[in-house]
């Protein structure tokens, strides 16, 4: 028999039903995410739906146990796959003490968990991206094999910092991989008011690197480059950008009302598009996954959310005094 | 005469500018199609078109820098940050750029640039979404930076700072935004920069403030009058240049002075304000000049904002150590 497409790049059946299990987890928690926040009871979403395929098909293409990530706020699908439990998502959901991104100090969206090699972010767009060019740097002057994954969005590969890390990474040949996950709008403003270059993956010829578009609605696509790219890192080839074409199925976030700026059909087209549906039809006929098994698993999911959804909304938030800490070293601290 | 609030008083500005002038031109992230993410620029770029009031690139270095270069060419641009801790990406652009065009060409070249942007506290936005870094322009020669506390001196004020020939930092605090509205003419006028506006009139205490801390000192006013003690509120309006003559007038009757920031302790707004009191009135004072802040921590999450930032009590506690002292 012909192997399949993810039997050809050395997926097993149980990999891609761990990828499909990924992308359900960050869907199906995002959507709790919003239900919360209409109900009153966290304050901010911004949403990773329609981008899952993108972000799971990259990072199981990492090294889980070595490598680090720069992500960005739409990246559930990335952290999770990073190790970040449902629980600690909804901690800092609801912004409480236990919130390992950072004491419910920061809004959601801003991943950051040490022990899981998640840089901490900020707002401000692209800031992660120099920091993941310092952290590949690094792990080049100390012989180290990890890589240094960042993403962001299309928008944000206007600013400097995208420029000025990318430059850097190509001039140093360091093992870093930059994914921009362009989803067509930053906020309101489409692409084309955006971007001057045809592609944002023609970028990367600038800084002296290769730039791939890929299908990012297809976590095999995305698989298949970024595994790519992390050979030639680790062999000292230097860096990557890969651009993965995506849809943001949600508002820009919930203070945002997408139907300012996009019409009713161009929304109901991505929804038809949906990469989660997409990868569940393609396993079901390579007969991975069942009718049954897909219900077993949403089940499954669906009891860790509510699971999660009750810790995380009775656990204490952090006392107002814990936002004098941490502004400079502790007494007795690093 | 209309009702409006905050931000409709800022809308109407722009609109009235680039009515006025056809130099005028309004852009930034999401300023055109979409409005604004606060909708500060809803409907401008219907009325006025594409080529005046335009989305820019996500990349506030490139909006204020080319800002510096569309006004060597005769236009007033009027480009908005969307949220001002973005303005840490543009500040070569801000502070060693358009501040110094004026200084650096020997008086031939000025950039009339006035960059809009939300700020401020108590609406659960975080750190850079929340900061008051108004310190940090003012410290920067060749800036002016103005903060409106209501809606008419916001249209009166903007109004003026797109008109001024220097570049001005025009500071929106987003708490103020709808929570009131106000009488505001429809028709044009200004407010002058540089000049503050004394809110209520006092004999025992001056309470000095700007932005939403204007409102926190009128009601610790309020508060205090029922105890006897008749407090003036100074509104600065423009914290660079400060209305120093206005300060030291009402120091000089009331002999102690209480002055509020949100910002934090160090090296702000109301440091400065209470040299400036010391160096010229301090033979007037029966206390020390006292300041009401927030402590020297980075913004905080929302949980601990209310107690976080500065409040009305706060202001009272200190008047009445001033009044005792
Ligand atoms: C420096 C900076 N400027 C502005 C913003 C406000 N902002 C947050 S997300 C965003 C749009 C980002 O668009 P894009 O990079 O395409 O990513 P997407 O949200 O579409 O995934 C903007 C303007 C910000 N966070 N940082
Ligand atoms: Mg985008």
């Amino acid at each position: 028999m012909a192997k399949s497409r993810h039997q050809e790049l050395g997926l097993t059946d149980e990999k891609v039903l761990d990828m499909y299990r990924t992308m359900l987890r960050a869907r199906k928690i995002d959507e709790r995410m919003w239900l919360l926040n209409r109900a009153g009871k966290i304050p901010f979403v911004i949403s990773c739906q329609g981008q899952e395929a993108a972000q799971v098909g990259a990072a199981y293409a990492l090294n889980l146990e070595e490598d680090y990530a720069a992500p960005y706020y739409r990246d559930m699908g990335v952290v999770l796959a990073f190790g970040m439990t449902t629980r600690d998502l909804f901690l800092s959901g609801f912004a409480k003490a236990e919130d390992p991104n950072s004491g419910g100090r920061q809004m959601p969206g801003h991943f950051g968990q040490k022990k899981n090699r998640i840089l901490t972010g900020s707002s401000p767009v692209t800031t992660q991206l120099p920091h993941a060019v310092g952290v590949a740097l690094a792990g080049k002057m100390e012989k180290k094999d990890f890589v240094s994954f960042v993403t962001l969005g299309e928008g944000s590969s206007n600013q400097g910092d995208f420029h000025e890390g990318l430059n850097f990474a190509g001039v140093h040949k360091l093992p870093v991989i930059t994914m921009v996950e362009n989803n067509k709008y930053a906020i309101s403003v489409p692409l084309d008011r955006q971007v001057a270059s045809e592609t944002v993956a023609d970028r990367g010829k600038s800084y002296g690197m290769p730039g791939y578009q890929v299908n990012g609605n297809d976590p095999l696509d995305v698989f298949a480059v970024i595994k790519e790219a992390r050979e030639r890192a680790v062999n000292g080839e230097g860096p990557t950008l890969v651009e993965a074409i995506t849809n943001r199925l949600t508002a820009h976030s919930s203070d945002d009302d997408h139907t300012a700026y996009r019409d009713k059909e161009e929304i109901e087209e991505m929804k038809k598009n949906d990469c989660i549906m997409l990868f569940s039809e393609y396993l079901k006929e390579q007969g991975v996954l069942t009718d049954d098994a897909e219900t077993a698993m949403m089940k499954e999911i669906d009891d860790e959310i509510n699971d999660a959804t009750e810790y995380a909304e009775n656990a204490p938030y952090p006392e107002p005094t814990d936002a004098l800490k941490y502004v400079y070293a502790e007494e007795g601290g690093e | 005469m209309a009702q409006m609030t905050m931000i409709q008083a800022i809308t109407d500005a722009l609109s009235t500018e680039l009515k006025n002038d056809e130099d005028v031109l309004v852009f930034g992230e999401d300023v055109g199609q979409n409005g604004g993410v606060f909708r500060a620029t809803e409907g401008l770029q219907e009325e006025f078109g594409e080529e005046r009031v335009f989305d820019t690139p996500l990349a506030e270095s490139g909006i204020i820098g080319m800002s510096v270069g569309l006004s060597t060419q005769g236009f007033r641009p009027v480009p908005e940050i969307q949220f001002f801790g973005f303005v840490y990406e543009a500040m070569d652009a801000v502070s060693g750029q358009a501040a110094r065009m004026r200084y650096r060409s020997g008086g031939r070249w000025h950039a009339p640039i006035t960059i809009r942007s939300p700020f401020g506290g108590g609406v659960h936005t975080p750190e850079l979404h929340a900061d008051s870094l108004e310190g940090l322009m003012a410290q920067q020669p060749g800036l002016k930076v103005v903060i409106p506390s209501n809606p008419y001196d916001a249209k009166g004020l903007l109004i003026s700072s797109i008109r001024e020939n220097d570049p001005v930092i025009f500071l929106e605090h987003m708490k103020l935004y709808r929570s009131f509205r106000e009488e505001v003419p429809e028709e044009e006028f200004t407010v002058d920069l540089g000049k503050a506006n004394v809110k209520r009139e006092g004999k025992d205490i001056t309470l000095i403030a700007y932005g939403a801390m204007v409102h926190s000192s009128l009601k610790a006013a309020e508060e205090l009058e029922k105890e006897n003690i008749d407090a003036e509120v100074i509104d600065l309006r423009t914290v660079q240049p400060i209305d120093v003559d206005t300060i030291i007038e009402s120091v000089m009757k009331t002999n102690r002075a209480v002055v509020v920031q949100e910002a934090q302790r160090q090296a702000g707004i109301a440091a400065s304000i209470v040299s400036e009191i010391q160096e010229r009135a301090i033979l007037h004072l029966e206390a020390p000049v006292l300041r009401v802040t927030a402590p020297d921590t980075v913004y905080p999450f929302s949980q601990a904002e209310e107690v976080w930032l500065p409040n009305y009590e706060d202001i009272i506690e200190k008047a009445k150590q001033s009044i005792n002292f």
